[in-house]
């Protein structure tokens, strides 16, 4: 072998190894964040956490305050918006990717829907400001809130249910045609099941998104102190966001340990969703291998 | 489909099946009989079944057939032959409109099913594909239990009741050479099957909706020799009830299993004729050189 040659092994080994090393810094940096905001959190807060602390309602002593009220709202304001986004969302999907004929007018509206899920959620709170709070006068009620965050939510179920569609081989629906299904019992009884699993797990990342949000809630008006768990769409509320926000901001020093045990009781939440995530699309995808 | 009986003719071939009486007679005597394709003769005393006339085809602007001839004769095995990008595919899929899934393609000329042309405005071509079944190239089962992929033609046409089912299952399967081997595992993944009896299972599977006809494209092109011989084995024997237009790029399976056969090249039927014949005796000298491997 020539010298050049052996030069240019050594080389490109070398230069080999050297990535895998800056990838694996730069996973190790995102642990590193990763595992300091858990031990800031959990050190400030876990002794603050109790069970009084998820009954209690909110007050101005921190020693007494709760978070039951911002989590009765959160939960409420989860249940609705999906309700509401996901099967529009879903529908927007079937609709783009099996029915859709694939001209200009479907460009511009996926460019558009690509898009809309970049913008920022306060700009979604102004929206549903002027159209929920004022314009159809719902006021600062739960609905409010869950047809704002369905509005932040949409574009992501809509762009992930699309993701999931495509995914289904187009052998499966050849196949479905060729034995004389209509394109309704195609998407019903062989896209929809096949594409399930990649579905529900865009969808849960969505309501995981929705749920951590504060500012489209602050934009229509959410406030934090809400004495009571709301029973009723028109209701005022608050949500864990909103409560845990508010808590930070304040001067004493008490109320930042609150804030803490309320940010725990917020990735408790979230990783529930989640683990509810995982749990069914191993169900769901136990039968479907292709 | 009348409910009580789970018949595997179609109304509209009933007339009709009883007048090909030459092709039953040959071959109801023992289960390995000698293969035996149909002589020209028989051909020509055939009903037929599909009958394509000047057919032009079009992908966008690049036409793909170009005036495309042919009979296919009833309870005939026709295979399609040629290069790759001749055109045979394409034509294959014309005969169940599956080409109409392919946005921009347009086609000129006529195609007969049962003296229908199945191109008119009012054909529906969900009835039509009931009538002709396609297996493809690449075995698509459904990611469901094997009942439930041969069930799924016969529930998407209604039948409902349980016990039909699983009547026409157990005859589908049986039809395919499959039953045996699954008849202890119907509700288990079809995806557990092995290639090649997922293929067979794709054929039970288009047999259930009862097609007068079988459209194969490549149906063994992706199987080991063993698993190849077996579906060779029951396209022979499904000749017997259906009407089968098969495409391969294997000449051998060509001559084993069809009695007639079309040869394209670039778009244009070459030659169709007798199998026998053809592979023996061609007319034309292109057909010569492909068969012979000089080309292609």
């Amino acid at each position: 072998m020539s010298l050049h040659a052996t030069k240019h092994r050594r080389w490109s080994k070398f230069l080999s190894a050297a990535f895998a090393t800056v990838c694996l810094l730069a996973l190790l940096s995102c642990l590193a964040a990763l595992v300091l905001l858990l031990w800031q959190v959990l050190s400030h807060g876990i002794d603050w956490l109790s069970w009084d602390f998820i009954r209690d309602l909110p007050s101005r002593f921190p020693a007494k305050a709760g978070i039951r009220t911002a989590l009765a709202g959160s939960l409420w304001l989860m249940g609705l918006t999906t309700i509401i986004s996901v099967p529009i969302g879903m529908g927007a999907a079937i609709y783009l990717e099996e029915y859709a004929a694939n001209n200009r007018m479907r460009t511009i509206v996926q460019t558009n829907i690509a898009n809309l899920a970049g913008v920022p959620s306060i700009v979604y709170g102004i929206l549903g400001l002027g159209l929920f709070v004022r314009f159809m006068a719902l006021e600062r009620s739960i609905l409010a809130g869950a047809l704002t965050l369905s509005l932040v939510v949409l574009p992501i179920i809509i762009l992930a249910s699309q993701e999931a569609l495509r995914a289904v081989p187009p052998s499966i629906r050849h196949a479905s045609f060729a034995l004389g299904a209509t394109k309704w019992q195609t998407i019903w009884h062989q896209v929809l099941p096949a594409s399930l699993p990649g579905m529900m797990t865009g969808i849960i990342l969505a309501m995981s998104r929705a749920l951590g949000e504060a500012a489209p809630l602050l934009a229509i008006g959410a406030v934090a102190y809400v004495p009571f768990v709301p029973s009723s769409l028109s209701d005022e509320f608050t949500a864990l966001p909103i409560q845990i926000f508010n808590w930070s901001a304040r001067p004493q020093e008490d109320f930042h340990s609150v804030a803490a045990a309320g940010i725990i009781v917020l990735l408790l939440v979230l990783i529930c969703l989640n683990a509810v995530a995982v749990f069914v699309r191993y169900r769901t995808s136990k039968q479907i291998r292709w | 489909m009348s409910a009580s009986e789970p018949s595997m003719t179609i109304s509209t071939d009933n007339e009709q099946s009883k007048v090909v009486g030459v092709s039953t007679r040959l071959h109801e005597s023992s289960d390995r009989r000698p293969k035996l394709a149909r002589s020209s003769d028989e051909l020509a005393a055939a009903r037929s079944k599909i009958s394509v006339s000047n057919l032009d085809f079009f992908y966008e602007e690049q036409q793909a057939l170009f005036d495309v001839t042919l009979d296919v004769p009833e309870k005939c095995v026709t295979a399609l032959i040629g290069p790759s990008g001749c055109g045979k595919s394409t034509f294959l899929r014309c005969l169940n409109r599956m080409n109409d899934m392919i946005d921009g393609t347009r086609l000129k000329g006529k195609i007969l099913l049962d003296q229908e042309d199945i191109y008119r405005p009012r054909t529906d071509v969900v009835e039509l594909r009931k009538r002709v079944g396609m297996v493809f190239q690449k075995s698509n089962p459904f990611p469901k239990t094997i009942f439930e992929n041969v069930a799924y033609g016969p529930k998407v046409a209604g039948i409902r009741k349980r016990s039909v089912l699983r009547e026409i299952v157990e005859h589908s399967l049986r039809k395919a050479a499959l039953w045996d081997e699954v008849k202890d595992r119907l509700n288990q993944s079809a995806l557990q099957l092995s290639g090649g009896q997922q293929q067979r299972l794709c054929i039970a599977r288009t047999l259930a909706t009862s097609p007068g006809v079988l459209l194969m494209d490549e149906p063994a092109s992706a199987l080991d020799p063993a698993s190849t011989s077996r579906i060779e084995d029951l396209i022979f024997e499904l000749r017997e009830s259906y009407t089968i237009v098969i495409v391969t790029h294997n000449m051998q399976q060509a001559a084993r299993v069809s009695d007639q056969t079309a040869f394209f090249f670039q778009g244009k039927l070459i030659e169709a004729g007798a199998t026998n014949t053809l592979f023996t005796n061609p007319e034309k000298t292109q057909t010569e050189d492909y068969i012979t491997g000089r080309f292609g």
